[in-house]
């Protein structure tokens, strides 16, 4: 008799984990498959010539600070079971929407973002409140008031334009899988998420989240497989049973959670795979990695982060005609957080720069090719951003890049799409019974977002009441 | 386990399940929903912890009764007085 698990989840992500630990915390047999040798998925790390680097993460969104009752951070840390400390976020010292002629700086306080929009857009003073109203009243749950679209939404409230494209520019950088236009219950979930609670870092960066996601998941008793990758999920009818990895083993469970994607896990299914592609979200990242000689501070680039856009129009679409698009992109430096000074300063002196970029172009260069084009990419987006923040090019002493083929090897998602499918399934329901989708594909972005969508959907479907 | 003794379980439960709340003042006739920051996750949390504890199997159509403690407590009484405390 093989043995049964009570949950088996599909990717050491931190969806995937949060989910672990609440499942193996209640007692159950759960089992954590990951294809890759490390955890994390598309929020992990790596070290290149001695340095330390995160991906994924810029900053965490949904910041709370230490002995916060209210706030998703502090509903996540308590249906852990995990302390403040496991996370230590240092605040954000402050961040900018830059667009050619306009500039708004907001912080972790909403009323910075409330005063520069009344500097600059002095005739959406109220509306930006009624906004706010809105926002705060915004349901969670409701699928169908979720997909109205942001854009018609906002131009109901605010009569400026230029206003709506600024608003709009970090939160679909930040968490918006649809191309153009945003859904706007995302709209409202990312505003609460980066500008009413905010953003911080860990001083470790992501590698502290993780390691002590995973050291509790393993203290509560549940296994964590590395190097495990999902061949198929076993069907019963229309009942998952297990799964099959790609060394042929066959594991048995009672539930199955994934974190693999909609279109990803319907294909582990065997399941018209033809029709679920165009469901597949189309929106991937390049990302230069700038080390430079001294704080970034000292060269002008102190903000935590600078969303920038250099037209009047914010434009959030797969590159129509090149291997990216850097109009638009994020500047992010994980020195400019107000860490403890007990930590000191971060070892290394990083900017990072972000651009939207097209996955089958990058996918198909040959080997020569894609190397060449990071370089040139790495020069294209540092000339963009430069002209947003001051020119720090002539001291950069290391340099790294990823691109969409780079995140479609960690997350498994199809077109390397950052975000994941543009339609998402909260209730965390697919065609099969026992088969539950978690991560990016459920709904709840970011890393916080990410730890609530495992924890939510764990307690939703598989913790047996 | 007498109703005092449930009392002080169900105390010991929230405690751990929100760490950052006093709950010296705690009003045992007012819904708890009035007095803590717990949602719908948390009060799952004490169905979970009440199985996990004691072996207590309650139907999700029971749930309301855990809307207060005094509620919470003449609940359990029947199905917790033949339990020895811990």
């Amino acid at each position: 008799m093989p043995l049964v698990y009570d949950t088996i989840i599909i990717g050491a992500g931190l969806s995937g984990l949060a989910a672990g630990i609440r499942l193996a915390y209640y007692e159950q047999r759960v089992c954590i498959l990951e294809r890759h040798y490390t955890i994390g998925g598309l929020n992990s790390f790596y070290r290149l010539r001695g340095r330390d680097y995160d991906v994924g993460l810029h900053a965490v969104t949904n910041y709370g600070s230490r002995g916060a009752k209210k706030g998703p951070l502090s509903r996540l840390l308590r249906q852990l079971r995990m302390s403040w400390d496991d996370f230590a976020l240092a605040p954000q010292v402050g961040s900018a929407i830059a667009f050619p002629s306009v500039r708004l700086d907001f912080d972790n306080d909403i009323r910075l973002l409330e005063t520069e929009v009344a500097r600059a857009f002095p005739a959406q003073k109220d509306n930006f409140q009624r906004l706010l109203g809105q926002i705060l009243d915004y349901d969670d749950l409701n699928q169908d008031v979720f997909e109205l679209s942001a854009r018609r939404t906002l131009a109901d409230i605010i009569s400026d334009p230029l206003l709506i494209e600024m608003l709009l520019c970090p939160l679909m950088w930040y968490g918006n899988a649809r191309e153009d236009d945003m859904d706007w219950g995302q709209f409202c979930i990312m505003f609460r998420a980066l500008y009413l609670e905010g953003m911080g870092r860990p001083h470790a960066g992501i590698r502290l989240i993780l390691k002590n996601l995973v050291r509790r998941f393993r203290a509560l008793g549940g296994e964590l497989k590395l190097r495990a990758g999902v061949q198929r999920i076993l069907l019963d009818g229309d009942r998952a049973v297990g799964v099959v990895l790609d060394n042929g083993q066959e594991l048995t469970a009672k539930h199955v959670l994934s974190s693999a994607g909609i279109v990803e896990t319907l294909r582990l299914c065997n399941a018209s795979p033809d029709a679920a592609l165009p469901l597949a979200g189309q929106l991937s990242f390049v990302e230069s990695l700038s080390v430079v000689d001294r704080p970034p501070k000292r060269l002008g680039c102190d903000r935590t982060i600078v969303f920038f856009n250099d037209s009047e129009k914010f434009h959030w679409h797969k590159p129509a005609d090149d291997l990216c698009d850097a109009r638009t992109g994020v500047i992010c430096s994980p020195n400019n957080f107000a860490y403890n000074p007990d930590d000191g300063e971060l070892a290394d002196n990083l900017i990072r720069i972000t651009a939207i970029a097209h996955f089958d172009r990058w996918r198909d260069l040959p080997e020569d090719a894609y190397r060449l084009e990071k370089l040139r990419w790495y020069d294209r987006l540092a000339t963009s951003a430069v002209r947003f923040v001051p020119d720090f090019r002539s001291r950069v002493i290391d340099t790294d890049m990823f691109t969409p083929t780079t995140i479609r090897r960690f997350t498994s998602h199809e077109n390397g799409a950052i975000y994941g499918a543009p339609r998402k399934q909260l209730d965390g329901t697919t065609r099969f019974q026992n088969l539950y989708l978690c991560g990016t594909d459920q709904g709840y972005l970011g890393i916080v977002g990410a730890l609530v969508s495992g924890v939510s959907m764990a307690n939703r479907h598989c913790l047996p009441v | 386990m007498t109703a005092t003794d449930i009392r002080g379980e169900i105390l010991d439960i929230l405690s751990d399940i929100a760490p950052d709340e006093d709950l010296t003042g705690l009003v045992d006739d007012k819904p708890f929903r009035e007095q803590l920051e717990l949602d719908s996750m948390d009060f799952l949390d004490i169905v979970m912890e009440l199985r996990k504890r004691h072996r207590i199997q309650i139907p999700e159509a029971e749930y309301t009764h855990l809307a207060s403690m005094a509620s919470t407590v003449a609940y359990l009484e029947p199905r917790m007085k033949e339990m020895v405390k811990k």
